[in-house]
């Protein structure tokens, strides 16, 4: 059952997220237009893709405290994801151990950055106006996971052994199960469910700025009209 | 003309308002006639299935353009844009937030082409193409002028400024059109220019200027018209025909042709740099449009084509024009096609064929408005950011004093003068004052700290808005003008005269 769940997820969320992926490429640009000054260059477009991705070039320029606080909680969800390496594999390198702690900071400040940007969308009216109950759920969905495993590293603690065996065993076999013995039991099947609707609405949601940044034709086109000509794919003479 | 309009009080710094839903809702443009949509090959009027056909329209556009589906679908709603409008610093109206703009469209994508919004259209705020949905988009797309500003800040470069296109397009395709800009269409057309100056009438006006600059002058400064065989093709807003202060930038190009010794010709069959077909969005339209030109160079058998002072019209020239009737392989290869009469000047200056007597502008202290479209959708030069360079280093090879406004509100980050992307019509005028608040409470700060007083630009419509909206503020007309009329000031007659 758990390994047909995991597989099922991740078939839609990779499929989704290929199909996307296949849809933006797949659609022609049929001008350029990139937000000047742009580079002139290939490689000058690979690295104001990479400011934007790493950095936030432009949000930085827009609004200080939002940049600081949409960069905390990526970089922070960043250091979490890589902590939960640990949960599938048997053995981890010695040197993780030293990880931890880095893991468990990033964790509450993930969680302090969500909060702080779901108050942004409540207490800011220009924000509030744009925000659908979509926008809303979404930070919460967030806040649900970061807060249960919060909760889980500190408060009511699943059983860390019988889920490690869970993870690593269900990808091969199918009898791998999850065992609820206490209440720290039942927070993580919530906080394993709730990743779950994070993976599937990923491909169908504003998620997708993920991968879409990539394909904003104001971001990735080279400036170079004049010097190159530009084939409107559906115009070509 | 003034008191029929409120001014906004101007304050020391540009302020975020409180939001005032629906306050601009009732100014929606003119609607465009019958006399107007069928030669452009659009319905007479509005379509009896137009819901459907709309809804089709935009399932076509998803496929046509990818800018349109990517910005469709990764708005994550940040908010980083909402107080970078002009339009909406100057009315609060929540729909001219640039994010919220694009929510009229964003709306009924989600409603027709997402699982979410034909699931769940309350909870992600997806609503039908119906009559009031009609309504606000009518209202809310003619009340952006495509400046990209807001495509500056957004994390993706989200560009409302396309979405704002594709809107009027799928509109035009159901019959529901925009007067201004459809007219404007029709006259390129029919005419040969925005303005409708038939070819006598050019003339006319170009031998009248010839003879004045020969008066104040001394020196017989040319304006050909239809020349064949000439150095250059110029093509050139019609407005610099015709309008104040336009026509003094006219000059200024003309002094310098005159002065470097190079032939060029102006073309009546394609007297117009502008190309409203951008405006409303219309591939088909701006190519046809700017077919004229590339028609013109070839029966003139020109070397070079060089642009005058115009924003969206440079936008179009730099980086649509090779894509829309390009290869340009029958002009000279050791120049850009186009070039812009800034570049052009700019590189006679570095040659040393033009010389200028700064004294001549000393009455001014300059300052510089940055097109939106200059400066946020092309480039001069061989560098990123000679869009910025040139003009300014033209401003300051031919004036003593110069001063920039705050750094928000100049180069990428600048402000619209308020009257672009074809709204420079009359019924919009109390937008047009409202979304030029913030641009001139930038030039009133350097007006009364700087003693500022000359706006320098290169823009046929920022000059004809401020031109009209300065005076309101309570700023002199004559405040404004272009870069090439201070070139035209202080160029030095005879000196040095075809040294290229
Ligand atoms: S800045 Fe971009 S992502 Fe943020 S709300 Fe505006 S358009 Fe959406
Ligand atoms: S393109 Fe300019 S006018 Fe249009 S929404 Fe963006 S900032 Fe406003
Ligand atoms: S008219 Fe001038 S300032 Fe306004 S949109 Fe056009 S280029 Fe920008």
């Amino acid at each position: 059952m758990l390994t047909f769940l995991t597989y099922a997820v991740l078939v839609v969320f990779v499929a989704g997220f290929v199909w996307k992926i296949a849809l933006y490429a797949r659609s022609p640009a049929p001008l350029l237009i990139p937000t000047t000054p742009a580079p002139v260059t290939y490689i000058g477009v690979k690295m104001r893709l990479m400011r934007e991705v790493v950095f936030f070039e432009s949000l930085f320029k827009a609004d200080k405290l939002l940049w600081a606080l949409g960069y905390a909680f990526h970089v922070t969800m960043l250091l979490v994801l890589i902590r939960h390496i640990r949960y599938f594999f048997e053995t981890m390198p010695p040197y993780f151990e030293e990880y931890q702690i880095i893991g468990k900071l990033a964790g509450f400040a993930m969680v302090g950055a969500l909060t702080l940007l779901m108050a942004r969308r409540i207490l800011i009216d220009r924000v509030r106006h744009i925000s659908s109950i979509a926008d809303h759920l979404i930070l919460l969905l967030f806040l649900g996971i970061g807060g249960s495993g919060l909760l889980m590293d500190y408060v009511l603690r699943p059983d860390i052994i019988a889920i490690k065996r869970a993870m690593t065993t269900l990808w091969t076999s199918p009898e791998a199960t999850l065992s609820v013995t206490g209440p720290g039991d039942v927070l993580f099947i919530l906080h394993l469910i709730m990743v779950a609707v994070l993976l599937l609405i990923i491909p169908f949601s504003k998620l997708m700025h993920m991968d879409g940044i990539f394909f904003s034709p104001s971001r990735n086109q080279v400036d170079n009209p004049r010097e190159k000509r530009h084939i409107n794919p559906w115009n070509r003479d | 003309m003034a008191h029929d309009h409120e001014v906004p009080e101007l304050l020391d710094d540009i302020k975020t308002p409180a939001l005032k839903p629906g306050s601009m809702g009732h100014l929606a443009p003119y609607p465009a006639t019958e006399k107007h949509m069928k030669p452009l090959g659009f319905p007479e009027a509005r379509v009896p299935d137009w819901e459907k056909r709309a809804v089709e329209k935009m399932g076509e556009m998803l496929k046509k353009y990818r800018s349109l589906q990517v910005y469709m679908d990764i708005c994550v709603k940040c908010g980083a844009c909402t107080d970078k409008c002009h339009y909406f610093l100057g009315t609060g109206d929540p729909n001219n937030m640039p994010v919220q703009r694009a929510e009229l469209m964003r709306s009924v994508y989600r409603r027709y082409f997402t699982v979410g919004g034909r699931m769940f259209p309350g909870l992600v705020k997806a609503r039908d193409f119906d009559e009031e949905t009609l309504k606000q988009w009518f209202t809310y797309y003619h009340q952006c002028s495509q400046c990209r500003r807001c495509s500056v800040f957004c994390p993706y470069g989200i560009d409302t400024a396309e979405i704002s296109m594709a809107a009027r397009e799928i509109m035009d395709a159901i019959g529901v059109g925009h007067k201004y800009t459809a007219e404007i269409v029709n006259k390129v057309h029919d005419i040969g220019n925005n303005l409708g100056i038939p070819k006598p009438a050019l003339s006319g006006t170009l031998q009248f200027l010839e003879d004045d600059m020969l008066e104040n002058t001394g020196h017989e400064i040319k304006l050909p018209l239809d020349q064949e065989g000439a150095e250059v093709l110029l093509i050139t807003p019609s407005a610099d025909f015709f309008s104040e202060p336009h026509i003094q930038s006219l000059m200024g190009y003309a002094k310098v042709f005159h002065q470097a010794g190079i032939s060029y010709t102006i073309s009546s069959y394609a007297s117009e740099a502008a190309n409203f077909g951008m405006f409303i969005g219309s591939f088909e339209q701006k190519k046809k449009i700017a077919k004229r030109v590339a028609e013109q160079a070839r029966a003139l058998k020109v070397k070079r084509i060089v642009v005058g002072e115009c924003g969206h019209a440079w936008r179009v020239a730099y980086s649509f024009w090779n894509t829309l009737n390009g290869p340009f392989d029958y002009l000279d290869p050791r120049y850009p096609v186009p070039q812009h009469i800034c570049e052009f000047t700019h590189d006679l200056i570095q040659k040393g064929a033009l010389t200028f007597d700064k004294e001549a502008n000393d009455a001014y202290v300059v300052t510089m408005h940055d097109s939106c479209n200059v400066a946020r959708a092309s480039r001069m030069g061989s560098h990123p950011g000679g869009q910025f360079t040139i003009p300014r280093d033209l401003i300051r090879a031919t004036c003593n004093h110069f001063v920039d406004m705050d750094e928000d509100t100049i180069h990428e980050k600048t402000l619209c003068c308020g009257g672009g992307g074809g709204l420079l019509t009359d019924e919009l005028m109390d937008l047009r004052i409202k979304g030029a608040m913030p641009r001139v409470t930038a030039l009133k700060r350097v007006m009364d700290e700087h003693k500022v007083n000359f706006l320098a630009l290169i823009c046929a419509i920022c000059k004809a808005q401020f031109n009209k909206i300065l005076p309101m503020y309570g700023i002199p007309m004559d405040t404004v003008g272009g870069v090439h009329q201070l070139v035209s000031n202080a160029i030095q007659l005879g000196t040095n005269k075809g040294i290229v």
